[in-house]
C-alpha cells in the first residue's frame, strides 16, 4: 500500500485546535468513527476541517466483527456515510467482538480461534468491504486470558483473514507486548512471524500495571508514553518489514499536543531510517 | 460461507457464557454445553477482572461525559456508584455512546438515594438536551426578518418548526435551570460546591436549548415560551401557539416572548398555511 502517510496521531477533542494547524509532511490523524455518528454539529464541522489539510484514518471500536452474527446493518450504514464523505486513506477494526445479542460492551472481547470463527469473521470482513466498497485492516488485539480450544495460532488466524477476504492486518506493537507478557510468549517471535506483505499500518501505545498483580499483568490502557520494550520491538519490526503508516495511540491521561508530537517524531525518526534496515 | 460445520454453534455458546460472566458475578446456570466450564476456569484467571473493569469502567465512564452537571451536583463518588447500578440493569445497546444513557433521568426519578434531591431529575434532562442539541443535524435557523416581513394579519397563518437542535422544558418543582446552568459552566461556584446556594428565589423554572451556529446555547425559557413550542413542535400556526402562551400564562408578552426565541434561533423552518389549514409555501 502507498498511502504517503509517516507517522500519525489519534485525534482527540482537546487538540482540534492544534491538530488543524500543524503542519508536517506525512502527519495524518485517526479517530474512532463512532464518536462521530452523529447527525450534525461541531464535532463534524471539526473532523472536516482537519480533514481539509490531513489524511485521515477511521479506527474502528464497535463492528463486533468476531461475534457469531453479522454486522449491526445501522452501524455499519453509519460508517460507510462516514467513509463516503471523509475519504479515509486508511479503515480498520479489530480481531474481537463487543456487541452481542443487542447489547454493547466497551471492550474487545476474545474468542476462541477456530475453523467456525474463522468462516463468521471472513464473512463479516467481506461484507464490511462490500459496504464500504474498499479494503480494511484488522488489528490484533490485547489478551488477558488463557482461552481453550484455539485451533489456530493468532498470526495464522489472522494471515488467513487476509488472505481469504483480501483486507489488511494493523499490528499494534503495544499489545504484541501486553499479550506476550500476559500469556507468556516471545514477543519477539511474534513480531518477527508477523506476515509483512499485508501490514497497512502500526500501532504504538503505552500500556499500565495491573494494580493487583503488577508486571505480572499488563493492561492496554492507552494513558502512558510509549514503552522502551515496544519502541525496541517497533525498531526490530521495521527493520524487517520497511516502513509502514504508524500511529501513537493515546486516550486516556492526555498530554499536551506537543508532547504527542514528539513521540510521533520519535516513530518517524524509526520509519525514515533506511540505513538501518536490514537488506 | 461454511468451515467448521461440526462446531457450529460453539461460538453462539461461548459468546452467550461469556457475556453473562461480564455482568453477574455469579455464573450463568443456563449456558449450553459444556461452556460453563470453561467460562469458569476463564473467570477464575487474573485477566478476566480486566474484562470486567474495562467495560464498567468504559460504560460509567460514558455516562459521567454524558451527565457532567449530575455527576457536579452529587460528586463523583456518588455518581459512579449510581452510574454503576445504572450500567447493571442498561448496558449501552449501541457503540456510539453519546446515545448511552438516554433515559438515565428516568432511572434517577426512581433511584430512592436520590429521593431526596428533587431537581436532579431535571437537571439530568437538561444534561441530555445538551447532548442532544450538541450533535443534532445542522440547521440555519428561521432569521427575526423572515418573520417581520409579514403582515399582522397574515401572522396568525404562518407556522414556525422548532429548530432540528431546540429543546425546552418547564419545571414546576424547582430551579432546575438555575441549578443546572451553575453546575454546567466549569466557573468556580460562590460557594465553592456543586451544591444549590440559598442566594437564588426557589421557583419554577424552563429552558430553551439551542445550537443556532457552532455552539450550544440556552437561555431561560417561562411557561408560555414552552406551551409555545409545543404547539409549534405539534403543527400549530403561531395564532394556535399564541392562544397555547396564554392559555399557559395569560400575562405573557407575546412580542418579547418571540424576539427571545428568534435571537435564541428556535425555529428551523417556516411555513404559511391556507385557510384549510394546509402549508402552502
Amino acid at each position: 500500500m502507498t498511502t504517503g502517510l509517516s507517522a500519525g496521531l489519534g485525534l482527540k477533542p482537546q487538540h482540534y485546535e492544534e491538530a488543524h494547524l500543524a503542519s508536517a509532511d506525512g502527519l495524518w490523524f485517526e479517530v474512532h468513527p463512532e464518536n462521530y455518528m452523529v447527525d450534525g454539529g461541531p464535532r463534524l464541522a471539526w473532523l472536516e476541517t482537519i480533514r481539509g489539510r490531513h489524511p485521515l484514518s477511521l479506527h474502528g471500536v464497535g463492528l463486533s466483527l468476531a461475534a457469531d452474527a453479522q454486522p449491526d446493518a445501522l452501524h455499519l450504514g453509519r460508517l460507510a456515510a462516514l467513509v463516503e464523505r471523509f475519504e479515509p486513506a486508511l479503515v480498520s477494526e479489530h480481531l474481537a467482538w463487543s456487541s452481542w445479542r443487542g447489547a454493547y460492551r466497551p471492550d474487545l472481547l476474545p474468542f476462541p480461534r477456530t475453523n467456525e470463527s474463522l468462516a463468521r469473521f471472513v464473512d463479516n470482513v467481506d461484507r464490511v468491504q462490500r459496504a464500504l466498497s474498499r479494503r480494511i485492516a484488522i488489528e490484533n488485539p490485547s489478551h488477558y486470558l488463557r482461552i481453550e480450544g484455539h485451533e489456530y495460532d493468532e498470526i495464522a488466524f489472522l494471515t488467513e483473514i487476509a488472505r481469504r477476504s483480501g483486507c489488511g492486518l494493523l499490528l499494534d506493537v503495544n499489545n504484541v507486548h501486553v499479550s506476550a507478557r500476559n500469556l507468556g510468549v516471545d514477543a519477539e517471535a511474534y513480531v518477527d512471524a508477523f506476515p509483512a506483505d499485508h501490514v497497512d499500518e502500526i500501532h504504538l501505545a503505552g500500556h499500565s500495571t495491573d494494580p493487583e498483580f503488577g508486571e505480572a499483568l499488563l493492561i492496554d490502557s492507552h494513558d502512558a508514553p510509549v514503552s522502551p520494550a515496544v519502541w525496541n520491538l517497533y525498531e526490530r519490526l521495521i527493520r524487517r518489514i520497511g516502513p509502514r503508516p504508524t500511529l501513537i495511540e493515546r486516550d486516556d491521561n492526555l498530554p499536551a499536543f506537543d508532547v504527542l508530537q514528539q513521540e510521533r517524531r520519535r516513530a518517524e525518526a524509526v520509519l525514515h531510517a533506511p540505513a538501518r534496515r536490514a537488506a | 460461507m461454511n468451515g467448521g460445520v461440526n462446531s457450529s454453534g460453539c461460538l453462539r455458546a461461548f459468546q452467550d457464557g461469556f457475556a453473562a460472566a461480564l455482568i453477574a458475578p455469579a455464573m450463568p446456570s443456563d449456558a449450553a454445553h459444556d461452556v460453563a466450564g470453561e467460562i469458569a476456569r476463564l473467570v477464575a484467571q487474573p485477566g478476566f477482572a480486566v474484562y470486567r473493569n474495562t467495560v464498567r469502567k468504559g460504560c460509567i465512564d460514558a455516562l459521567q461525559a454524558n451527565y457532567p452537571a449530575v455527576s457536579r451536583l452529587v460528586g463523583d463518588k456518588w455518581f459512579r456508584a449510581a452510574a454503576g447500578i445504572y450500567v447493571q440493569l442498561n448496558l449501552p445497546s449501541r457503540p456510539s455512546l453519546l446515545d448511552y444513557g438516554a433515559d438515565f433521568s428516568n432511572f434517577l426519578a426512581t433511584f430512592e438515594p436520590a429521593a431526596e434531591l428533587p431537581y436532579l431529575t431535571g437537571v439530568a434532562q437538561l444534561d441530555r438536551f445538551w447532548t442532544e442539541a450538541h450533535v443534532a443535524r445542522d440547521e440555519i435557523p428561521v432569521p427575526a426578518a423572515a418573520v417581520a416581513e409579514f403582515a399582522a394579519a397574515e401572522l396568525a397563518r404562518v407556522a414556525l418548526r422548532p429548530h432540528a437542535s431546540a429543546r425546552w422544558a418547564w419545571f414546576r418543582d424547582a430551579p432546575v435551570v438555575t441549578i443546572w446552568g451553575r453546575n454546567r459552566t466549569t466557573a468556580t461556584i460562590a460557594d465553592g460546591t456543586g451544591s444549590p446556594a440559598s442566594d437564588f428565589e426557589w421557583c419554577a423554572e424552563g429552558a430553551l436549548i439551542t445550537r443556532p451556529r457552532g455552539a450550544v446555547e440556552w437561555t431561560p425559557l417561562g411557561k408560555a415560551g414552552c406551551a409555545f413550542l409545543d404547539a409549534c413542535a405539534a403543527g400549530g400556526t403561531l395564532a394556535a401557539a399564541a392562544a397555547a402562551a396564554l392559555d399557559a400564562d395569560p400575562g405573557a408578552d407575546l412580542g418579547a416572548l418571540m424576539a427571545q426565541m428568534l435571537d435564541a434561533g428556535a425555529f428551523g423552518r417556516l411555513t404559511v398555511h391556507d385557510d384549510t389549514g394546509r402549508a402552502a409555501r
